[in-house]
């Protein structure tokens, strides 16, 4: 059974986070979708697991 | 499909002729009806015939009509019409193709080959207007005297009786009964015999309209089935090209939802949108439809004494040519169960079997459908986003162009089903328990060459690979001998089913594969056999 990692997995998270805005600093709306929308792909062909994928979704959609 | 189009023109003309069972006191009883001469109807009629069952088949028209709609016929619907007589003809009359390209704008981003592989004697697909199909079918039934063609004849009315299905059928010469023990209802996708019995027909309505042209036009494009994702000529939306006999050519543009069905059929306004992908060529407008596609399908397909067969039981957008290719496919499933059932050699599993395995297909095609409908028609503008992310990343990642998707083709389903005897061991090859068997190029004893799917009979089969002395098998199993009724000199039937000496499969009357051994007996033979006849 493949499990979702939700442990921290980065060594300095601040630095990850900073990665990601900065990704999308001065993009548009539609244009930060679009940049999303590819990363989404990218990263869920890179963990190549449905079932991880599913999870993910999950957590995702789920409300606090 | 839904079309907006309105008459069309007549290709092929048939008469009308007073039937005996007109001036009948008492409803004349028949033991199969199939109601509907398209490709579907037509192929029921003629796989029963040819296997002793005489049908009465009805038409409420007496003409095949213009328009090309289904041209793309796969290799097993190929192998079928080849097994009713008319396949050779059709495949030098079509158009041969097995390649696919993928555009993305001006870029190619994909392509496919649908069949890598030598030795089959029917090729991955042709292109030919569905009027051929159809004048080459009613061609064949013409021929055989145990099918009683009517047209002009329309089911009005239909009873369920305990032991028979009732119809009242109206002619130019006003109505009249049949008794029918058995009813085949191929009368597509707005099935008058679905909506008499109440039956519901769910699914998924795409909202995109799509104009569907066939034009007339001198052009050397390769013969492939193109498609592009926002073509510099139809920019934010998609389009197909696909060529068919005598210089016709199909060809397909999305309109999106908004589009008016009205306007956009007017020649003017075809021709303009045709103008900026083909410029200056002269074209000749042939015949002109827009459609919104459905995926749906009945609960069931089995209702008693009456079965539905094709759009009448399923339907899918046209992305992968899974309509008629689905359609003549359920005929053949039902052909043999049918006769067996009449002759009274089946089980009571029999018939219910080919509920099960033609839901799973209809079931695999409307997936495979309802997919590509999506990705080339997104629901929505986050839909949209996400699709585009993957053509935007197709051209440089080989994960994105693979989920590129603007139609997945047919291939026969594998069916998981309890006709199957389970394998005692394990067999590699492409043949597959429940599927078609896959062609090889083979010689006859006398060293001719030919194809083992062309030499398989209308019944049981034991493929028997020489090992001794043969198995000696049950009446109604015809034994071929690999080694010397058929020479595997090339080696492809080794290949594909993983064939050792000893090692036997015996075939359906459909061709599918129901059972398989390393070494066998009668015994074995005879129960597995059993099985496959539902008893």
């Amino acid at each position: 059974m493949p499990t979702l990692i939700t442990a921290s997995q980065f060594k300095d998270p601040d630095s990850a986070y900073v990665t990601l805005i900065e990704a999308r600093r001065g993009l548009s709306e539609s244009e930060a979708a679009a940049l999303d929308a590819k990363l989404v792909l990218i990263l869920a062909n890179h963990i190549g697991d449905p079932d991880v994928l599913k999870e993910a979704i999950a957590l995702a959609k789920a409300g606090r | 499909m839904t079309s907006a189009a309105g008459e069309r023109k007549t290709i092929y003309h048939y008469s009308y002729r007073r039937s005996r069972d007109q001036d009948a006191h008492v409803p004349a009883r028949h033991p199969v009806v199939v109601v509907g001469a398209g490709p579907v109807g037509l192929t029921a009629a003629i796989d029963l015939a040819l296997r002793g069952v005489p049908v009465v088949l009805l038409d409420d028209s007496d003409k095949i009509g213009e328009g090309s709609r289904g041209i793309c016929y796969a290799k097993r619907t190929l192998e079928i019409l080849d097994r009713l007589g008319v396949g050779e003809g059709l495949v030098e009359q079509g158009v041969t193709w097995k390649l696919g390209k993928v555009f993305l704008g001006d870029d190619l981003v994909y392509s496919f080959d649908l069949l890598p592989e030598d030795g089959h004697k029917m090729p991955a697909f042709i292109n030919l207007q569905q009027y051929y199909l159809e004048k080459a079918l009613v061609d064949r039934a013409l021929a055989l005297d145990n099918i009683d063609l009517r047209w002009r004849n329309k089911v009005a009315g239909l009873e369920q009786r305990n032991d028979d299905v009732r119809l009242t059928v109206e002619t130019p010469d006003g109505p009249y009964q049949i008794d029918a023990d058995w009813l085949i209802a191929a009368d597509g996708a707005r099935s008058s015999i679905r909506d008499f019995m109440g039956l519901g027909f769910r699914g998924v309505t795409f909202e995109d309209k799509f104009l569907i042209a066939d034009i007339r036009m001198t052009a050397d494009f390769p013969t492939e089935r193109r498609f592009w994702f926002d073509p510099p000529f139809h920019s934010g939306q998609s389009a197909l090209m696909h060529r068919q006999p005598d210089n016709v050519w199909r060809i397909d543009l999305q309109l999106g939802p908004e589009a008016d069905v009205e306007a956009e059929q007017k020649p003017e306004r075809v021709t303009a949108r045709l103008r900026k992908m083909l410029g200056e060529r002269d074209f000749e407008l042939e015949w002109v439809s827009i459609y919104r596609f459905n995926c749906r399908r009945l609960d069931r397909f089995l209702h008693g004494r009456v079965i539905f067969v094709g759009d009448s039981a399923h339907q899918v957008s046209p992305f992968g040519a899974r309509g008629a290719n689905s359609g003549v496919q359920d005929a053949e499933n039902l052909g043999w169960k049918l006769a067996a059932v009449i002759a009274g050699e089946a089980g009571p599993g029999l018939l219910e079997s080919y509920d099960l395995e033609r839901r799973q297909a209809a079931d695999e095609n409307i997936a495979h459908s309802t997919r590509s409908t999506d990705f080339i028609a997104p629901h929505s503008p986050a839909e949209q986003n996400l699709r585009n992310a993957v053509l935007d990343l197709a051209p440089r990642c080989d994960f994105a162009r693979r989920m590129v998707n603007s139609g997945r083709l047919s291939v026969a389903t594998v069916y998981d089903t309890p006709l199957s005897t389970p394998d005692e061991e394990s067999f590699a090859g492409s043949a597959r328990l429940g599927a078609p068997v896959p062609d090889a190029r083979m010689r006859k004893a006398d060293g001719t060459n030919c194809h083992l799917v062309s030499e398989l009979s209308d019944g049981f089969e034991l493929l028997y690979v020489k090992n001794g002395v043969a198995p000696s098998l049950p009446d109604g199993i015809r034994l071929t001998e690999i080694g010397t009724g058929l020479l595997d000199d090339r080696g492809y039937f080794a290949a594909r089913f993983d064939a050792t000496p000893g090692a036997a499969y015996l075939l359906r009357p459909d061709q599918h594969l129901c059972a398989r051994w390393r070494t066998c007996d009668a015994g074995k033979v005879r129960a597995a056999r059993d099985r496959a006849l539902g008893r």
